[in-house]
């Protein structure tokens, strides 16, 4: 079979904040990446998204063999050939920047996971938090926009902590006013950052304690990106963690991976199950 | 000679129907009759007892359950959060206080009012429950205390433990006799208990095959989808001559489907166990996430220890009827009601065993405590000591604005994604 050199796969991950794409080669080495933010229209996201991977790949869009859409907004990758979920890209992904990789920590905007891995990025086990967003990056966006500071800097600025509160509410909405509560008292902001930030790193080791941490321990997602929480999962986890660049794009990557096992070694890909997210979640009889 | 093929095959809808409308016509006839109604408890019914009475049987667990599954549990429950109860107290508590407060007008007739509440501590709900009706309709309220087991090990049914349990039951149980006979001014007729709990024998031993039967692959019944109407009709119609031969019905029906290898769930690729129930306001969809992959329930924990509390390998003693009775509740009891949340591993690890399973799926009820408590540790154990893998989700029984479409949806993916390259390495 001859396969032509510039035959590429792709990845959309299309998560709950942002949507990441990812333009992969045969030889696995990734040509192109974006990142766009979700909004509502997540059809749009994810084709903007793909789009701006493939510029930045110098790459058109019929050199795509394959593409595998992965996040909550999988089934809306609607130019996508299948779907796999992205507990199953991340544990890809991870394996990929980081051979060997057994424990996956994964914090997105309403979703932290927890994931054991075997060697091949295969999910051995994991577990997600409830339904409630308390301990995901949402709880970081409260902080943000409660205490008037970017997201990008709110890392930092919990890394110069002196005297740390601790933040007893699990409720992202409520931690608002738990947050405006230690204002009204004086504390510093610096110290009730770093409160908001444990607070997420204790429930995160609380998932990760659940599937068994086992070294080494790769943390993804956007919230990997926050230099306090990878502290604070360093410290409460007592193992080394890695952080990749790429780890933002974890998903897409493993999604792009799954894409390329499509195309070299015929239908590996998980197939996706059921319906279309939306379609027919029938209430009852 | 066995019936023809096209006879068998669907008796179970049919007749659990036809079953269930009865019950319904009953209770609807009993509000303009007055027939005593008795308000009693999936977990230790006492139906066997309360049948000699000829009192009608409400069980608003089901009923509950079944105002979820036609889609209007969220209104019901709204009636009894409006009323001032909480959401965080039990849904089917909500929905049945919804119910009370509509007078009883249900989706599928009307609910008669209590003459009596038959309850037991095994869950601290149920007497609260009760204290509602109690406090709404003046009814008396008999709450049976049944022992507890902490032990791991079984407990030995002929120790003096055992023993000593079963008097304190069988004195509770007189008392009980007393109440129903001033509330019908009815004699308690022992020969007529003793043929109720011949029936309940007969059904027993049926209800226990038919679970028996899903050991095939493929499974020829849905423990959540079929084994819901099973539950049903063994509730209701615990020792009365219906039950044993609508048991004995499915039991020639599943035993046909094997013949023809017919399966619950078509390409069957995963059998899995369920822990807990499932979410009632989206049963159907909670049903199409797993068989789209493939996979069918062959057993569930609530085919069991709320499946009527039929113990395998019990039967009553007909020639001491009370007694055997009472010693059939402790150990319903020790088993499956009061036994410690540490050792519940033991019964799925042997159906995972006999009934080939490949995955187990652990729902968490948020408006239930005492059924999710101890699921995660479960889950761990299952995993770490016998490699079968779990699936963790949460909703609740019958809330719908506890289920939660999207976050539900990617965790059973993603486990049947891992369940399939698990699979894969572990072929049997």
């Amino acid at each position: 079979m001859v396969i032509a050199t510039r035959t590429l796969v792709a990845g959309v991950d299309v998560g709950s904040t942002q949507t990441k794409a990812v333009i992969m080669n045969l030889n696995r080495a990734i040509l192109g990446r974006a990142l766009v933010d979700t909004g509502a229209r997540l059809n749009e996201a994810a084709r903007t998204a793909f789009e701006a991977a493939l510029q930045d790949a110098g790459a058109a869009e019929d050199e795509v063999a394959y593409t595998v859409g992965t996040g909550y907004g999988r089934f809306k990758v609607e130019f996508g050939n299948t779907q796999v979920t992205e507990i199953s890209c991340h544990a890809r992904g991870a394996v990929f920047l980081f051979p060997n990789t057994r424990t996956v920590l994964d914090v997105g905007g309403q979703d932290t996971k927890a994931i054991r891995v075997g060697p091949n990025g295969e999910v051995l086990d994991f577990c997600m938090n409830d339904k409630c967003s308390a301990g995901t990056g949402r709880f970081l966006g409260a902080a943000s926009a409660a205490l008037e500071i970017p997201l990008g800097e709110l890392g930092p600025l919990a890394l110069t902590a002196r005297n740390p509160v601790t933040i007893t509410t699990t409720c992202t909405v409520f931690a608002e006013s738990e947050i405006l509560g230690w204002l009204a008292r004086g504390r510093k902001v610096e110290d009730i950052l770093m409160g908001v930030h444990a607070a997420i790193a204790a429930r995160s080791l609380s998932l990760l304690r659940r599937v068994g941490i086992e070294p080494e321990l790769t943390f993804t997602g956007g919230v990997s990106r926050n230099v306090a929480m990878v502290h604070l999962i360093r410290e409460l986890s007592g193992v080394p963690v890695n952080v990749s660049e790429e780890s933002h794009y974890c998903g897409a990557i493993g999604a792009a991976l799954f894409a390329l096992d499509h195309v070299l070694v015929g239908e590996r890909v998980p197939v996706a199950a059921g319906t279309r997210e939306g379609e027919d979640a029938g209430r009852g009889h | 000679m066995s019936a023809p093929t096209e006879e068998v095959l669907g008796t179970t809808r049919r007749e659990g129907k036809r079953l269930m409308d009865l019950w319904w016509q009953e209770m609807t006839e009993a509000v303009q009759t007055g027939r005593p109604t008795a308000y009693v408890f999936a977990m230790g019914s006492m139906a066997e007892l309360l049948r000699t009475f000829d009192f009608v049987l409400n069980f608003p667990e089901i009923t509950s359950l079944q105002i979820a599954v036609r889609g209007q549990s969220q209104a019901y429950i709204q009636t009894a959060e409006d009323y001032g109860f909480s959401p965080d107290v039990c849904g089917y508590v909500k929905a049945d206080v919804g119910l009370q407060l509509r007078q009883g007008e249900h989706p599928y007739g009307k609910v008669p009012r209590p003459s009596l509440v038959v309850t037991s501590n095994v869950c601290n709900t149920y007497i609260k429950w009760s204290e509602f009706w109690e406090h709404l309709y003046g009814c008396p309220v008999f709450v049976m205390d049944l022992p507890g087991w902490r032990g791991r090990d079984s407990a030995d049914l002929n120790g003096e433990t055992f023993r000593n349990d079963a008097r304190y039951v069988l004195g509770q149980l007189r008392e009980l006799i007393e109440l129903c006979e001033r509330i019908t001014g009815r004699r308690f007729d022992l020969d007529r208990f003793r043929e109720h709990l011949a029936e309940a024998n007969r059904m027993a031993e049926l209800y226990n095959a038919v679970c028996e039967t899903n050991r095939h692959i493929p499974a020829p019944f849905n423990a959540v989808v079929e084994g819901v109407t099973y539950q049903g009709i063994a509730h209701l119609y615990r020792g009365s001559p219906q039950g044993s031969r609508y048991f004995q019905q499915v039991l020639q029906e599943m035993q046909e489907r094997i013949r023809l290898g017919m399966a619950a769930v078509p390409d069957e690729r995963f059998r899995l166990v369920l822990v807990g129930t499932t979410c009632y306001s989206h049963f159907r969809r909670f049903v199409e996430l797993f068989a789209s992959w493939g996979g069918v329930f062959v057993h569930s924990t609530y085919m069991v220890f709320a499946g009527g509390g039929f113990l395998p390998g019990f039967v009553y003693d007909l020639s001491r009827p009370l007694e055997s009775f009472a010693e059939r509740m402790v150990a319903a009891a020790y088993w499956g009601y009061t036994g410690s949340m540490f050792y519940q591993q033991d019964w799925l690890d042997e159906v995972v065993r006999r009934w080939h399973v490949d995955g187990i799926c652990f729902h968490g009820v948020k408006s239930c405590r005492t059924v999710s408590t101890g699921l995660p540790d479960v889950r761990e154990w299952m995993r770490v000591q016998r490699n079968v893998p779990g699936l963790f989700i949460q909703s609740d029984l019958v809330d719908p604005r506890l289920w939660s479409d999207a976050q539900v949806k990617n965790r059973v993916d993603a486990f049947f994604e891992a369940l399939a390259a698990h699979k894969a390495t572990t072929r049997r």
